[in-house]
């Protein structure tokens, strides 16, 4: 930040059990990330339904001739993209390879999927316990009811807009505001833990053949394994795309303050400074 | 290039490289592999022993059902077999057994049957549905007997998929554990969608253990042996795939 505050107080904002659980988290799913990208890559097809209709993938990324040329595709529903070097044949030059995501992209970096399976599974469980001790050390602690939930004044349409609008010319709350998070914050917050996550969980587990045999109903409240494959896809997309835009505003918000926050739990608010 | 981008281009591939270290270090691996054990036992204790596979209506059973590992074995022994319309194809059921068994393709087909709609799974990602029809395992093994030292099944089968292993290990096999193995899903199939079972899907005979994934459903049957460990088969893992880094429990 480019000037200092005047008046300085630091708050207590993050819980020890956010920040420990947070770091893990973020280190499990980078893991889950990439070893999810080798595991797609061995067969880099998505379908909607129960089985799959090898003809008719919703999309897919591969290897084509296209006059006598190798070439990478991306076919998603109607539309075909010419994405050689990164999507369907990507690799060095001299090397190129007919593989789903490239190289960088996936763990490991050649195609492997057993140890793609390893490491996705192990971190998967990494994943859930601590996630599970984050929800009950916030249950506990009353983090979701106090810091999550917006209150009453959040809600307003006026409000909203208005945070709407500061949030497109990048202003944020330094002062008494500050203290909470603001509403577009909370929501977006709700929605990842709440929903996204618990979402990836379950489709995950939608896809293992010995629990479809013990819940066949998880499978089928997303329409099939195969449409459970492809939300579990799509999940893991929209949390790179959450992650993109939460790391972009702890940048333009001040990303010292944020990052000491979640390590030290100290936050830095103006004090008397107007919103 | 600017400094900066080469410093950035040089950071990433060191640790692109170490994750590949990483992936390459049996440590590592052995690492990461006790999160099966932890998956075995978790599903193993939510999933009822006997709970079904989900079955599917006629509706939805797959036109474009995918072939895959072997899918016309070379091996002379097998060539042969297919010559003679496995007219000369005995099924053994050898082991830790009371009264070892030698069964011809009709004899099976005489043994207490079920026909079921399941889901195939494989563990690359896609999903066919298929009509399966067979002689249930579990019958057949109450009438060879286990002993009580039995503790797997092994499927030994007649296709060399890994021609180039240099350590014997280059035929298809896999076990399973007797929960799975009593199951009443758990068939030895000789018929697919109402027909003779396809040389690509595995005639005369495969096994479908309906709970976990493809690769545990050992096709080109030969020979059933109750075993009390799998160490000396192999490279020791239990299976043609398992020997191949994949977890002896796929289900998941």
């Amino acid at each position: 930040m480019s000037d200092p505050p005047s008046a300085e107080a630091l708050v207590h904002r993050h819980a020890l059990v956010t920040r420990v659980t947070h770091w893990i988290n973020l280190l499990a799913m980078l893991v889950l990330l990439a070893s999810g990208l080798q595991i797609f890559n061995a067969h880099p097809a998505l379908y909607w339904g129960d089985a799959s209709v090898f003809a008719e993938p919703w999309a897919a990324l591969q290897a084509k001739d296209l006059g006598g040329e190798r070439v990478g595709v991306t076919k998603i529903g109607d539309i075909t993209l010419q994405t050689t070097g990164l999507f369907g044949l990507s690799g060095a030059p001299q090397a190129q390879e007919a593989r789903g995501f490239p190289a960088w992209a996936t763990l490991p970096g050649y195609r492997d999927l057993a140890s793609g399976r390893r490491w996705h599974f192990f971190f998967a469980w990494l994943f859930a316990l601590n996630g599970l001790v984050y929800l009950a050390g916030n249950l506990v602690n009353g983090h979701f009811k106090r810091d999550l939930l917006p209150e009453r004044d959040q809600l307003r349409p006026r409000h909203l807009l208005h945070e709407i609008a500061d949030h497109a010319r990048l202003r944020f709350p330094k002062g008494e505001e500050a203290r909470r998070y603001n509403a577009l914050q909370k929501l977006t917050y709700l929605a990842v833990i709440f929903v996204l996550l618990p979402a990836m969980v379950a489709t995950g587990l939608s896809m293992s053949p010995g629990l479809n045999a013990a819940f066949p109903w998880l499978p089928d409240l997303f329409g099939g394994r195969q449409s459970a494959r492809t939300l579990h896809f799509i999940s893991a997309g929209l949390i790179v795309a959450f992650v993109v835009v939460h790391v972009l505003m702890v940048l333009v918000s001040g990303p010292i303050n944020s990052l000491r926050s979640m390590i030290t739990g100290r936050f830095a608010i103006r004090v008397g400074a107007q919103p | 290039m600017t400094v900066s981008r080469r410093l950035l281009l040089g950071a990433t591939g060191l640790l692109l490289g170490a994750c590949d270290r990483l992936s390459m270090s049996p440590g590592v691996q052995r690492g990461l592999a006790t999160a099966e054990g932890l998956t075995r036992r978790a599903q193993r204790l939510v999933i009822n022993r006997t709970a079904l596979a989900q079955e599917f209506p006629e509706a939805q059973i797959s036109p474009d059902f995918r072939a895959n590992g072997s899918i016309g074995p070379s091996d002379p022994d097998y060539r042969a077999l297919v010559k003679g319309g496995f007219g000369d194809w005995r099924l053994a059921i050898d082991g830790l057994v009371e009264r070892p068994l030698s069964l011809s393709l009709a004899e099976l087909r005489a043994q207490p049957s079920r026909t079921q709609i399941t889901r195939h799974d494989c563990v690359e990602g896609w999903s066919s549905i298929g009509k399966w029809t067979g002689a249930r395992l579990g019958p057949l093994l109450d009438r060879v007997g286990l002993k009580p030292e039995a503790r797997f099944l092994v499927f030994h089968c007649a296709d060399t998929l890994d021609p180039n292993a240099t350590d014997g290990a280059n035929k298809y096999y896999e076990s399973i554990d007797l929960i799975d193995a009593y199951h009443p899903q758990t068939i030895l199939a000789y018929a697919m969608n109402g027909q003779p079972l396809p040389v690509k899907y595995g005639a005369p005979c495969r096994v479908r253990v309906e709970r976990q994934l493809g690769y545990k459903h050992a096709k080109y049957l030969m020979r059933i042996e109750a075993v009390a460990d799998y160490a000396h088969l192999g490279r020791g893992k239990g299976g043609f795939w398992e020997d191949r880094g994949y977890e002896w429990y796929a289900g998941i």
